[in-house]
């Protein structure tokens, strides 16, 4: 490779050395370990002719590529997070040589070590909650108005029907809310995303809570027993959980000042 | 009813379903690996605040979030947990939104420019919410009524 570079997954502490071998990266390339003091950089040797700066900015516009990155991104960090306490760093982190990935283990020793220690032991389970088509109550009966003039009956129904749906939004957020509070008593730190879009995640219904919680790792199936018992209790309201993820949602550091 | 995804394969923890790493949904991997973590400015210098990136977070940001709003749900605006990276996100979607409505507007048809360089990049997806759409949803909408108040 003429023009490489060193491409960051994300830092571990205390990783055993034999946890890498065998795992494949972005691109498909091979990943390795550049140690510091009790840190571990995640890296991979990259072609610039696929990850230089004006690659990158062509590359991250397809979603093909982004896609297709994005997924051996995640699975090395989550095959390592598996096995230590690990943050992931942004995707399409690159750096010239190993030995700048190492000025950062120890520039940022203080913060990693920070960071780090919030999530020993802990993992994040997504939680989604999306309000059904069966939630929006049944319009008003065609009967009620048979004695009214045509023109009155229809804009009173419509008048209902607005009025049912601004209701139907409302019962939405306050349902949302009633699960985000029974369900954060079981983490100990949440993180709420924006809702997504059902092209890309290819959800039904509206997406009307997106929360990461941070638990204790032996605490997920008491949050499921928990998203369980709220999703018999409200109607139509579908729950969904994922994870265990990696801790992406609680490892933010700025380390760009 | 709660469904339970695995996002990271087999673990001890798993009761019931390990799917492996693939299974876990695009959408779920992208908000995490481009807007959180750590960042740290790498020496090839893309800062993804600043990159275009109008295929992904115009088309699948963009659109999810206003559509939302609109149903007064905007929950995440006022997590007290949030951090200020993330109000960062919200600032930058103003910032492509206004962006984009700059192209659009630029060639005075209302075209977007993708939509005249034909196959080299994505078009844009201009969502439900466009006005040509708009519009014609609203005169069948009329014309339902229209039928409807005849009928009556």
């Amino acid at each position: 490779m003429a023009d490489a570079g060193v491409y960051l997954y994300g830092v571990a502490q205390d990783l055993a050395p034999d946890v890498l071998r065998d795992l494949t990266g972005v691109a498909g390339v091979p990943v390795r370990a550049v140690a510091d003091g009790g840190f571990t950089a995640l890296v991979s040797t990259v072609d610039l002719e696929e990850f230089g700066e004006t690659a990158l900015r062509r590359n991250l516009e397809s979603l093909q590529w982004l896609e297709a990155t994005a997924r051996a991104h995640h699975d090395v960090v989550d095959a390592v997070a598996r096995t230590a306490p690990t943050a992931p760093v942004r995707i399409a982190t690159v750096y010239r040589d190993d030995d700048r990935v190492r000025e950062l283990l120890r520039e940022r020793r203080e913060e990693l070590t920070e960071v780090l220690g919030r999530v020993v032991g802990r993992v994040e389970w997504g939680v989604k909650a999306y309000g059904t088509a069966e939630a929006a109550p049944e319009p008003p009966g065609a009967g009620d108005g048979a004695d009214e003039r045509p023109g009155m009956a229809y804009l009173r129904r419509r008048r209902l029907e607005r009025q049912s749906r601004e209701e139907a939004s409302r019962r939405l957020a306050e349902q949302a809310q009633e699960i985000h509070a029974t369900l954060s008593e079981y983490a100990v730190a949440s993180r709420q995303h924006p809702p997504q879009d059902p092209r890309l995640s290819g959800h039904e219904g509206t997406m009307i809570l997106n929360v990461a919680y941070l638990l204790d790792q032996d605490r997920a199936e008491t949050l499921a027993a928990a998203a369980d018992d709220l999703a018999a209790r409200l109607p139509g309201v579908r729950i969904e959980l994922t994870g265990p993820w990696p801790a992406y949602s609680f490892t933010e550091l700025d380390a760009t000042s | 009813m709660t469904e339970v995804t695995w996002a990271g394969g087999s673990r001890s923890a798993s009761p019931q379903r390990s799917d492996g790493p693939s299974s876990a949904n695009l959408a779920d991997i992208l908000e995490r690996i481009l807007d959180k973590g750590i960042v740290v400015v790498g020496d090839i210098r893309v800062n993804l605040l600043d990159i275009e990136l109008l295929t992904i977070k115009l088309r699948l940001l963009i659109a999810s979030v206003d559509r939302a709003k609109e149903m007064g749900i905007d929950w995440w605006e006022h997590d007290p947990t949030l951090s200020s990276k993330h109000s960062d996100v919200i600032e930058e979607n103003r910032r492509l939104r206004e962006r984009l409505a700059a192209l659009e507007g630029g060639d005075g048809n209302g075209r977007s420019p993708a939509a005249e360089e034909g196959d080299g990049s994505p078009a844009v997806d201009k969502g439900d919410g466009s006005p040509a759409e708009e519009e014609k949803a609203a005169e069948k909408k009329t014309a339902e009524e229209k039928a409807e108040a005849d009928r009556g």
